[in-house]
């Protein structure tokens, strides 16, 4: 009885183990099955490369959705990423344990809060402002990639923390001798050292950014052509799916489940590059 | 004091080293800021708003009642936990109690789940309507949100569970085997106890992410604004109700109030964590 037992044991342990698997799996043949033969109708080129989307006159090109999500994502990058690096640098090198203390439950805090909250915030502060300050309706580029880029912070910050923080002492202290001040000694040998590291902390913001549905929506705009100024709205793939979905059909229903598909391509080469870099900073 | 003027004579003859630390300080002091202003500028905003009529048992369109949605944000975080926390915990013991380290199967649950935890929100949502509300037939409904929710979640409580598991001493196991006890009995009466702390703080994160979830539950656990009635019955979650008043901008008070509401969930969460984790600390001494 007491063998049985720990063989069942076994297996449902083994069983339970494989539901990630079985999860990927899943969703990979849900969107690849409803997503590619929509892709295949549409064209494969006319639907990345297409720059009309009109779904009641059957066209459909995400290429707007496409610059969209990139454009969003490369604002957050270029707002999110010298404060949230520097921001880590100060937690890891220069922080008091006191200060420490309540720093860290912050960020932690930063990252706790739900991105609809982030949009309404967005909704009710960033975009009356944008208007005030650059003039047209408030929902922008701009807007979505401030709000991104104070979204991205906690991520960004939690991994290149980690990873200044898992370089040799030995590298600072090196500085230190050679009478550098401890300024100098931490951007000069600690930094370089831990680059690989807070690379993967940016990568990781960009999954996140470009993943970023509900904050983004709430302030981009979401008009589906391909976005000329920074002034301007911009819909994300992201944001197509979810604005459509709810009362899509037939090839147009298809079209978006392609969107996440694209969207899924894009994501899973962000993570491989992530664990690629993650692999390296260990080295 | 001394120590402070020997530092400010060592900037001036070294004007980066200052640039560079005000750069740091600025930074962090910003990122702090933003928090403060952005959870100060909800409270002040929506801490009036929140009324009695706010928390009446049905939601009709003048009192804008969030109850229905806080009643069936706990029943799905209830229900996705029910479904994710254990499959998480036992993929972990397999993980760490019952594979060998050069096992290449390991490999590939190891890369499903990171996969898993890179996937954004709205493919969860978009798989959990074709399959389990479309597929299955189950429609809109709670039950549906839970298990995409599930899905979602369960790399995270996989990871911290299999990290909990990974931090008890190996002398407990030995100390187990050494009594006669079996490898199952080793799991449930000393491994697993040791560890339980380390999977709590997990899933107190997994359920931050259910609270917080709009974008995987808009089309599969459905907007409708009343208490579900059944988990075959469509609710929406508080930030889905959220999203939703935003979204109308009939209710912009209403939806202050709801963010407060959100908030201090949030907080609390956090706060739970931060003491579980000071438990484990302790624990570890």
């Amino acid at each position: 009885m007491k063998k049985y037992q720990e063989q069942i044991f076994k297996i449902i342990f083994l069983l339970a183990a494989c539901t990630s698997i079985i999860a990927v799996a899943l969703i990979c043949i849900f969107l690849f099955i409803n997503g590619l033969p929509a892709m295949n109708k549409i064209g494969f080129l006319n639907f990345l490369l297409g720059s009309e989307w009109r779904p009641t006159n059957n066209i459909y090109g995400i290429l707007p959705m496409i610059l969209g999500s990139i454009y969003v994502t490369a604002g957050a990058i270029v707002i999110g990423v010298p404060v949230g690096i520097l921001s880590a640098i100060f937690m890891a090198r220069f922080c008091p344990q006191k200060l420490y203390s309540i720093l860290k439950p912050a960020i932690d805090l930063l990252a706790g809060i739900p991105s609809v909250v982030y949009g309404f915030f967005g909704l009710v502060v960033l975009v009356p402002f944008i208007r005030d300050v650059f003039g047209g309706n408030g929902s922008s580029i701009l807007t979505a990639s401030i709000l991104l880029g104070i979204m991205i912070l906690p991520t960004v910050i939690a991994v290149s923390e980690a990873a200044i923080r898992a370089v040799p002492q030995s590298y600072y202290e090196g500085g230190l001798a050679l009478g550098a001040s401890h300024e100098r000694s931490v951007f000069f040998a600690t930094i370089p050292a831990a680059k690989s590291g807070i690379l993967a902390g940016v990568v990781l913001g960009i999954g996140r950014a470009i993943g970023e549905t509900m904050a983004v929506i709430m302030v981009a705009g979401n008009q589906a052509r391909i976005p000329l100024d920074f002034l301007k709205g911009a819909r994300t793939l992201t944001a197509n799916i979810v604005i459509e979905m709810g009362y899509a059909a037939e090839l147009h229903r298809d079209a978006l489940i392609a969107t996440a598909v694209v969207l899924f391509v894009f994501i899973l080469i962000i993570n491989l590059s992530f664990s690629a870099l993650k692999r390296r900073s260990l080295q | 004091m001394k120590k402070l003027f020997l530092k400010l004579k060592q900037y001036k003859s070294d004007p980066l080293s200052l640039f560079l630390f005000l750069l740091v300080s600025i930074a962090a002091l910003t990122t702090f800021l933003i928090l403060v202003f952005l959870i100060g500028y909800i409270l002040v905003k929506g801490v009036p708003y929140i009324t009695p009529s706010l928390f009446a048992f049905k939601y009709t369109s003048t009192n804008v009642s969030l109850l229905p949605a806080l009643i069936n944000t706990l029943t799905m975080t209830f229900l996705a936990l029910f479904i994710a926390a254990p499959i998480g915990i036992f993929s972990a013991i397999y993980l760490v109690e019952y594979s060998k380290k050069d096992n290449k199967y390991i490999e590939v649950i190891r890369i499903t789940a990171e996969t898993l935890s890179g996937i954004p929100s709205i493919v969860y949502g978009l798989f959990g309507l074709l399959f389990f509300v479309t597929a299955l037939g189950w429609g809109y409904s709670i039950i549906a949100g839970a298990f995409t929710l599930a899905i979602m979640i369960l790399p995270l409580i996989m990871r911290t569970a299999e990290e909990a598991l990974k931090s008890v001493s190996d002398s407990y196991r030995e100390g187990s085997f050494g009594l006669g006890a079996g490898r199952l009995r080793t799991v449930f009466k000393i491994v697993l106890p040791a560890a339980i702390p380390g999977i709590l703080a997990g899933i107190i994160l997994a359920i931050g992410r259910i609270v917080g979830e709009t974008a995987a539950l808009i089309y599969t656990a459905g907007t409708v604004a009343d208490i579900s009635t059944s988990i075959l019955a469509s609710g929406r979650t508080l930030s889905v109700h959220m999203y939703v008043l935003s979204s109308e901008g009939f209710f912009v008070n209403q939806a202050y109030a709801t963010a407060v509401m959100l908030l201090i969930i949030v907080i609390g969460i956090n706060w739970l964590s931060g003491f579980v984790a000071k438990k484990i600390v302790r624990g570890n001494e």
